[in-house]
């Protein structure tokens, strides 16, 4: 990938990201950003790729605690947008029933 | 495996897909109606990511990614799992910090390499060190905040002149890594002490209301970091959904900021109420109790009633005895309406995920600008630990710190009913003009026990 390859799909990945997000309803802003810090959770593919190449102790020590973290935020991100998202639901689905969301 | 199928091709074809996905993901998320499915397509992009990563050639140390993922990940979803739904905006921040340390840990295996792949790629492993850094720090602070830990706004003179020194001596040294001046691995550690250092100096000052701008802001960041990584090492999945997060969380700042009537450098640069002096502005009248089987009456016979929650709802875990009491009035014909403020809570949006968990379906939920006309017809508006979103200062006292945000029209309703604790002041330290307003009555009481009173009220009726 040259530099100015990459350039290009940084500024349409921002305008992407920009379009996503800006008709999005006050009601979700919550799980949104519960979402987009999942996304980011990304980072584990790089994480691994770091670690798996990493020779000394140190560059071991570091990719560890980089691939701990990361996999912490891709599945902490997913298991509390999932479980926000999984709360909201219509009147239309049937109102009467109250929340079953497990403590 | 045929020859044009190599394992960098599968990994180049998968992480489009989860680009894609990732994308897709996010679109559905933006609407209530395909949000759940939303979060599924970028979970799914996730695990096709993860996995065609094991493929890539040439990598070794999988005696301690495997446990390293599997502890990293257990933990996560142990604690996503058992959170309480009113301290998710701090778990937010947590997982958030950890991306933001992951994307710093790669920087860091880069630095101190010290392999000098060119200026360009220092570059881009420095800037994203020090933002991923900053985004880890702070961020944990951001949760030690609103889990309670740190109780105080460490503030003092020269504080913002103390930030801009560290950033710009990280800066130095971030220069001269980057450079390849001086890249030892004393300096590449100064650079990251000090990065860790920023992100805690700059969070301490910031008051746990403006905590969710913040994390906002730190989510932006981590984004920006895993797509300036993402280009480091030539990863095309990091940089597009870093990238879309990065700048998704920045508009997401930008509108949150907006909801609080405050703009990002205010959140930064100066405490709440640091402008204004505390409790300005006389108000007139005085407050007048009421008796809850007096409101069960009311509320029995009015056509159209309106429900304004508040965090004080949440911190007395009324929202099902809330629901209990609409369905109530549901039943016997009422339109029933929550009136949602985008402050209303921990964050904006916050609150609906609240009623969602007691089982209010979102359509009975609405924002300021959809709501606001009616409250002018409604029979009764039933304000519940809600205050400064609610207090009529905001439109009409130039003096007043809230002045010109903008408030729900609960003064316009026939009667305005106030359920509270006591006779405080709301969380900026304001009165609020509402409560001595004629047609407003207080009931005084924990919001769970006095809803529960009103729905014996209803049902004597």
């Amino acid at each position: 990938m040259t530099g100015m390859v990459a350039l290009y799909i940084f500024m349409l990945a921002a305008f992407t990201g920009y379009e996503v997000i800006s008709r999005v309803p006050v009601i979700l802003h919550t799980p949104l950003m519960s979402g987009s810090n999942f996304v980011h959770g990304i980072v584990l593919v790089g994480a691994m790729v770091a670690l798996g190449g990493a020779h000394t102790p140190l560059e071991k020590i570091i990719g560890v605690i980089g691939v701990l973290l990361a996999a912490g935020n891709a599945v902490g991100g997913y298991v509390v947008t999932e479980r926000m998202l999984g709360m909201f639901k219509s009147s239309r689905a049937g109102r009467g029933r109250t929340g079953t969301e497990a403590k | 495996m045929p020859g044009w199928l190599s394992a960098d091709l599968v990994i180049q074809a998968s992480y489009f897909v989860t680009a894609v996905l990732f994308i897709l993901g996010l679109k559905r998320m933006s609407s209530p109606v395909t949000a759940r499915s939303g979060i599924t397509w970028a979970g799914a992009g996730m695990a096709v990511a993860t996995l065609v990563t094991f493929l890539y050639p040439g990598m070794s140390n999988y005696g301690l990614m495997l446990p390293a993922m599997a502890i990293g990940g257990a933990l996560a979803w142990w604690s996503g799992k058992r959170v309480a739904m009113t301290n998710i905006p701090q778990m937010i921040a947590l997982y958030n910090g950890m991306g933001g340390g992951a994307a710093a840990a790669i920087a860091a295996i880069e630095l101190y390499r010290g392999a000098g792949t060119g200026y360009v790629t220092d570059t881009l492993a420095v800037a994203g060190g020090i933002i991923g850094t900053v985004s880890f720090s702070g961020s944990a602070i951001a949760f030690a905040k609103l889990q309670g830990l740190i109780t105080r706004s460490v503030r003092f003179r020269g504080q913002q002149l103390l930030n801009l020194l560290v950033l710009a001596t990280a800066l130095v040294l971030g220069v001269l890594v980057a450079a390849s001046l001086d890249a030892s691995p004393a300096v590449v550690s100064g650079f990251f002490v000090l990065a860790l250092v920023l992100g805690i100096t700059m969070t301490l000052p910031i008051g746990g209301a403006d905590m969710p701008v913040v994390i906002s802001l730190y989510n932006a960041f981590t984004g920006l970091a895993v797509a300036l990584e993402g280009f480091v090492l030539n990863n095309a999945a990091m940089i597009v959904a870093g990238t879309v997060v990065g700048s998704a969380g920045t508009l997401l700042t930008q509108l949150m900021a907006r909801a609080m009537n405050r703009s990002l450098a205010n959140v930064l640069f100066s405490g709440f109420g640091d402008t204004g002096q505390a409790a300005t502005g006389e108000v007139s009248g005085i407050l007048k109790p009421i008796e809850a089987s007096d409101v069960g009456v009311m509320l029995a016979f009015a056509q159209k009633v309106i429900i304004v929650p508040g965090y004080g709802m949440a911190v007395a875990q009324a929202q099902h005895k809330i629901w209990e009491l609409t369905q109530l009035l549901l039943d016997r014909g009422a339109q029933v309406r929550f009136a949602i403020h985008p402050v209303a809570g921990r964050m904006p949006g916050h609150m609906n995920v609240l009623l969602a968990e007691a089982g209010v379906p979102y359509d009975l939920i609405s924002d300021l600008d959809e709501i606001n006309s009616e409250f002018e017809t409604a029979d009764v508006a039933l304000i519940i630990g809600a205050n400064d979103v609610v207090n009529p200062v905001a439109r009409t006292d130039k003096s007043s710190p809230i002045y010109g945000m903008p408030i729900l029209n609960a003064d316009k309703a026939k009667n305005v009913i106030v359920i509270k604790r006591g006779k405080g002041a709301g969380f900026s330290g304001i009165e609020n003009a509402l409560f001595y307003l004629d047609n407003s009555r207080m009931l005084y009481g924990d919001a769970q026990r006095v809803v529960g009173e009103l729905i014996q009220a209803v049902k004597s009726v």
